[in-house]
């Protein structure tokens, strides 16, 4: 049995990119996966890591992560805009505690999840 | 999106009018991917000595090495750099996996704890690179979440990169696949432990810093 915490746009989008990120951590250290409408940016996907990794030890081994983006034909300059104003609310972010979380999979197609041993193999 | 772009043209500004620095060509990717093993094949070719220790075990490299002035010749041309060779990023970390390879639980707690202070080194060095290496192991899915963040955090920094295919010895390696997972960019293939492909490399290393 493992929880899954759907996390809109709206509940991180005023919040700075460190709060941001350590909401989404706390939600997977309370063992849940997080699933987050949009799309970290690199500097927070760094960051998630670099505070992942500060959080390390015996019991938390670390987090698995996938962000997805859909595949679109939009210009640069109309995404950019589109950004500006409301922000990467497309695609999706995955983030799961490595303790539930195995591996997360993907291919252009499909993103598998892995679970660990008893836990069984959810497909999206 | 704006912090970006301001990035950018900080660089593209330093490159043209800054001051003359010494290039740092910087080796990034996922632990086991062969980095350390390229960093001494490029080592061992230009100057005749090694960067660091490779092993099958993962996080080998826990701190950052950096071998000063490297001059690689093709042709006329030369190049000179530091390149400079980083821990490999993960996003999980447990020292169980160090027991499965044969380490004892106090060394393996050593181990996981310093490679968690080197994956945060790695990611704080991505500022002072003027170009990256981004190791794949080719044996290896292409579309992980380490690979990706890599290189969009280059992107959004403005520091061009060069996806090397490592291990293509190997029979389960697939170049084609990374080439696929990755259209944007160069890819070249090689095998840093053979030396296969080794003047393609240089050539494309070239292309990549001139």
């Amino acid at each position: 049995m493992f929880t899954i915490q759907y996390v809109p746009r709206s509940q991180v989008q005023k919040l700075d990119s460190d709060s941001r990120v350590k909401r989404l951590l706390r939600i997977v250290k309370e063992e849940k996966i997080v699933l987050m409408e949009g799309k970290l940016k690199p500097e927070e996907e760094t960051k998630l890591i670099e505070e992942t990794m500060d959080m390390v030890d015996s019991k938390f081994k670390g987090v698995e992560v996938c962000t997805v983006t859909p595949q679109e034909k939009m210009s640069v300059f109309k995404k950019s805009l589109f950004e500006l104003f409301f922000g990467d609310t497309r695609g999706m972010t995955i983030i799961g505690p490595a303790s539930i979380v195995k591996e997360i999979r993907r291919d252009p197609n499909k993103i598998q999840l892995l679970m660990q041993n008893s836990i069984k193999r959810k497909r999206k | 999106m704006v912090m970006d772009f301001l990035k950018q043209l900080t660089n593209l500004l330093n490159k043209l009018f800054g001051k003359k620095k010494e290039l740092r060509l910087g080796i990034y990717g996922h632990p086991n991917a062969g980095k350390t093993t390229l960093a001494n094949r490029i080592c061992q070719d230009w100057i005749g000595e090694t960067m660091g220790t490779a092993s099958k075990i993962p996080h080998e490299t826990r701190t950052i090495q950096q071998k000063e002035k490297i001059t690689v010749q093709s042709k006329k041309k030369k190049l000179t750099f530091n390149l400079i060779d980083t821990p490999g990023i993960a996003t999980k970390i447990d020292y169980e996996d160090f027991l499965k390879k044969g380490l004892k639980k106090k060394e393996a707690q050593t181990r996981a704890k310093e490679a968690t202070k080197g994956v945060v080194e790695a990611i704080k060095w991505l500022d002072n690179m003027d170009a990256v290496l981004v190791v794949l192991d080719a044996t290896r899915d292409p579309y992980s979440q380490v690979n990706i963040t890599i290189i969009g955090n280059l992107v959004a920094r403005g520091i061009p990169l060069l996806v090397v295919a490592n291990k293509i010895d190997l029979k389960k390696a697939d170049i084609k696949k990374v080439e696929a997972a990755f259209p944007q960019y160069p890819v070249i293939g090689l095998s840093a432990e053979y030396g296969d492909n080794i003047e393609d490399f240089y050539d494309s290393l070239f292309k990549l810093m001139r």
